[in-house]
């Protein structure tokens, strides 16, 4: 008997949903790369082309380069479900540490920066324990964290700056790729570096895309998808170009740009991502079948916990100095990177690439506005109205379709 | 007798989605008036309609309401006027007491300040009316589901009600709770109350209803009056697919080999409360190729031996064998059984199933990622192979497997838990209510389904609350009744009523 002709009705509005959906998502990477680059005009017009000057632009990676760092674990934890409160505490604290070994008792950079890093994963080992084994809300857990760590950061430092630390710790954070070339006016090096990522980008995308069309998903236009690309080698090239000009690049925009690129591969590529995503999509439905969900909530807290020790080294790097202070607040720039980028605070959707835009829009708000000289009372407000703006456009969108 | 109510030409669409094309409908005052339907046809939506949820002008067509055209802008409008609507979805604050849930939004106060005391009496008259016993001062979160129900009837006849409309009230309830709430809307007919129930259960509907709609595609296609002439479910169910059902079931011609799956001496203490055993000592087997049911009524234990046994998923001091071959295997975590070959298939796949926000081919190999990974590295050109392959062969409808699993139907959906399921290659697979909330159609699509998986030489368990569909699919079926096993028959031995004696025999012990 064949129940073929059954007419279904919902098969009509399923294809609807799904045309709709593509597009939403597609608009959404597309709306947050255009945003990024209205800010980014914006602020080179209003302060007469400082913003995009060679050395402001360097100051805005270093400046920038551990939110986006952070960002990453971020990512993971609340693709989770979860959050954590604490990586602005750990920062400090593990710049603490880190001057306590290399300033106070004199120990060599690399033994010191993984002692540093080592402590990072315990924090997050702890933290994750709590949440993943004993189930505490990660509000709770790391909001205790945030506490404790600040604290433990004020007693090891006293409540005095400690530094400097020696030139080739600092290197990492304020170093520049070494030029093969010798030229006095240009850093070639650099820009073909930015010339070979924006071609090897390029070829990756045509590469999935190929893929995509062979089994028959729809992609978009191909127009829109040359657009894209086309934009993006080209903002590659002159970002590596204006770099170029100056010193080169930063030693910190290739860890990052390294970092990314791994994470990238991680949470797309392989079944640690999946299972990341399915367990923020429906824990039930992951551990049912098969899936280790409190493994993965512990993992992903171990991570972040790596993630915050490494980016309160290349703060107290660049500051050549480990402050009380030092880390305060990052945690609301980062979180507020991964709600800017798109992820949800329910867990199991957020991807990488729309984070880092994210996170780069609150950096060059922060550096456009202080290059303005706009208090850091007004510098709040600005953030988090654009903060709830983004959320409220995602909102508005997701309704829609 | 008396029209109350009248719908004409009710036509709603969505965007481009025409969820109602055409729906007209007769309730006359003082009967029972089922709305029957496959998932999908536009029920709740005609409901929604009714109660004011999508407001007036946001649809075309008329409602005909004690012989007024109504334009109710909200839910507010058509409750003032005694039309009350209980959801599928049951609306009450767990952590509130009944007092307070009964008069939620619509409290018993003197300037501002609640009277609870009047509110205490008030409530008590009407729980002493839908027949509960409960103090008022109970937190819903202690009762049942049966009991809410009743709570939600109560709240109703607080506000007066004229028309009451329940959307699948029996859904979630056993049969004793479903017979109390059905004896409940008679009775609430003698004193004149008018109720609208939309069910799947079409024993139900023959029993209570007066008459009937039939929904089909958005429209109505039938009107059945019960008092005027014989209504036999085959002749809802003809008029809800839109053709005759000669066979509800596949013909099966099954090849049973030796035992392939035992359990021996399963016993599971309560995760809460240690004293209290859940399951007592259970053995049972199924053989290679053989469909081995498990009736029971709900609450007597079955998805906890299910779930207890998949990867120790529910309980606690866990006791017994399984075993596959004759060989003991190790179940003490999820991943384990699948390993050893066990699969289970969720009574809840909205919850425990699907990654609702992800697609098709994403859900597909969730349960065997290995199988569409190297090295922890996934290869997507595999995963959209294997998800191809399964969406054809299972015959799952959808846009294509990029296709998010929420915007799925139900039969498709289950289809896509049972994809998931069949890409670990188990031995065993048990299936838990596996076609609750699936429409008539494609029912039978997952019969067949099943039946193959059988053919193909591994043994499936499956857990059902409908007995036909156990008579109809099994060659063994087991008989539950709080945590034992109380009877064993041959499909061909087995009737309903020798299933419901065996459980209630044991029950007067």
């Amino acid at each position: 008997m064949s129940n073929t002709d059954i007419s279904n009705p919902t098969i009509g509005s399923g294809s609807k949903k799904i045309n709709t959906n593509i597009l939403a998502h597609g608009l959404r990477e597309y709306g947050l790369l255009c945003a990024l680059l209205i800010i980014v005009v914006f602020f080179q017009i209003a302060t007469d082309n400082v913003l995009l000057q060679p050395l402001n632009l360097t100051n805005l990676i270093l400046q920038n380069g551990y939110i986006v760092i952070m960002a990453l674990g971020m990512l993971m934890v609340i693709v989770c479900g979860q959050i954590d409160l604490s990586v602005g505490s750990v920062v400090g604290f593990t710049g603490a540490m880190a001057a306590s070994l290399m300033v106070t008792h004199e120990m060599s950079f690399i033994p010191a920066m993984i002692l540093c890093i080592l402590a990072g994963a315990v924090i997050g080992a702890i933290q994750g324990y709590w949440v993943a084994y004993w189930a505490v809300p990660s509000f709770i857990v790391t909001l205790a964290g945030m506490l404790v760590f600040r604290g433990l950061t004020l007693i090891s430092l006293d409540g005095q700056s400690v530094g400097p630390f020696e030139d080739s710790f600092t290197i990492i954070s304020t170093g520049f790729i070494p030029d093969f070339f010798g030229l006095e006016s240009l850093h070639v090096t650099s820009l073909l570096l930015g010339i070979v990522v924006s071609v090897a980008f390029f070829v990756i995308e045509l590469h999935q895309r190929k893929q995509a069309v062979r089994h028959g998903i729809d992609n978009g236009s191909m127009t829109m998808f040359v657009v894209k690309n086309l934009v993006l080698s080209a903002v590659i090239i002159v970002f590596s170009y204006l770099l170029a000009s100056s010193r080169g690049m930063p030693t910190v925009l290739i860890i990052m740009g390294i970092l990314v690129a791994l994470y990238t591969f991680i949470m797309n590529r392989t079944t640690i991502g999946r299972r990341i995503y399915a367990v923020g999509g429906n824990a039930k439905a992951a551990k049912l079948s098969g899936i280790n969900t409190e493994r993965v909530i512990f993992f992903s807290f171990v991570n972040m916990g790596i993630l915050a020790a490494f980016a309160g080294l290349l703060f107290a790097a660049r500051l050549n100095s480990a402050t009380p202070s030092g880390g305060y607040g990052f945690e609301l720039d980062v979180i507020a990177a991964c709600f800017i980028g798109g992820a949800s605070a329910s867990g199991g959707v957020g991807k990488v690439f729309a984070v880092v835009i994210g996170a780069f829009i609150m950096g060059v708000m922060n550096n456009g506005m202080s290059i303005l000289g706009i208090g850091v009372d007004y510098q709040q407000v600005i953030k988090g109205l654009v903060l709830l703006g983004a959320v409220l456009i995602d909102v508005y969108t997701k309704n829609k379709a | 007798m008396e029209t109350i109510l009248e719908m004409r030409g009710i036509k709603k669409s969505f965007g481009h989605v025409q969820a109602l094309s055409h729906v007209d409908m007769v309730v006359k005052a003082g009967e029972i008036h089922a709305i029957c339907g496959e998932n999908g046809a536009g029920k709740s939506t005609l409901m929604k309609v009714l109660s004011g949820v999508y407001p007036h002008g946001s649809f075309d067509g008329q409602i005909l309401y004690q012989g007024e055209v109504q334009k109710f802008s909200n839910i507010h409008d058509s409750e003032q006027r005694g039309i009350i609507i209980i959801h599928q979805e049951l609306a009450l604050v767990p952590m509130l007491s009944i007092t307070e849930n009964i008069f939620l939004g619509n409290e018993q106060s003197k300037f501002g300040v609640i009277d609870w005391n009047s509110s205490y009496n008030k409530t008590k008259q009407m729980l002493a009316k839908v027949g509960l016993l409960d103090s008022p001062d109970t937190l819903i979160s202690d009762l049942g589901v049966g009991k809410q129900q009743l709570v939600e009837i109560a709240k109703a006849l607080s506000k007066q009600v004229k028309l009451l409309i329940l959307d699948e009230p029996t859904a979630s309830l056993n049969d004793n709770d479903s017979d109390r709430l059905l004896t409940l809307l008679l009775e609430l007919k003698s004193q004149g109350v008018t109720s609208i129930i939309i069910s799947h259960k079409l024993n139900e509907i023959s029993r209570v209803a007066d008459s009937i709609t039939i929904i089909r595609d958005g429209a109505s296609v039938d009107y059945l009056n019960c008092r005027t002439e014989e209504v036999s479910e085959d002749r809802i169910i003809k008029a809800m697919v839109g053709r005759d059902m000669e066979d509800r079931y596949p013909k099966r011609s099954p090849k049973i080999g030796e035992v392939l799956f035992e359990v021996k001496d399963w016993c599971v203490d309560h995760p809460n409360h240690a004293a209290r055993e859940v399951i007592k000592g259970i053995s049972l087997h199924a053989r290679k190729g053989e469909i081995v049911g498990i009736a029971g009524l709900m609450g007597s234990g079955r998805t906890e031996l299910a779930m207890s046994i998949f990867g120790k998923s529910y309980g606690k001091n866990i006791r017994g064998t399984v075993s596959i071959h004759g060989k003991a295997i190790d179940v003490s975590t999820v991943r384990k059984a699948i390993d050893n070959g066990l699969a289970y298939v969720t009574e809840d796949r909205k919850g425990y199933g699907l990654l609702l926000d992800e697609s098709i081919r994403k859900n597909t190999p969730l349960a065997n990622l290995s199988g569409i990974s190297n090295h922890l590295v996934t290869n997507e050109h595999q995963e959209t192979n294997i998800a191809k392959e399964f969406r054809n062969k299972l015959r799952i409808r959808s846009a294509d497997v990029e296709q998010h699993t929420g915007n799925l139907s139900g039969g498709n959906q289950q289809k896509v838990v049972i994809s998931k399921w069949l890409f670990t290659a188990p031995d065993v697979l048990i299936l838990d209510e596996p076609t609750r909330g699936v429409d008539v159609g494609a029912k039978y699509e997952i019969y067949t389904i099943i039946d193959q998986v059988a053919q193909e030489g591994k043994c499936i368990v499956m857990i059902s609350s409908e007995m036909p569909e156990l008579l109809g699919m099994c060659d063994r079926i087991y008989v539950m009744n709080e945590g034992k096993i109380v009877g064993e028959f041959l499909a061909k031995d087995a009737s309903q009523e020798a299933i419901m004696r065996s459980i209630m025999k044991n029950g007067e012990n």
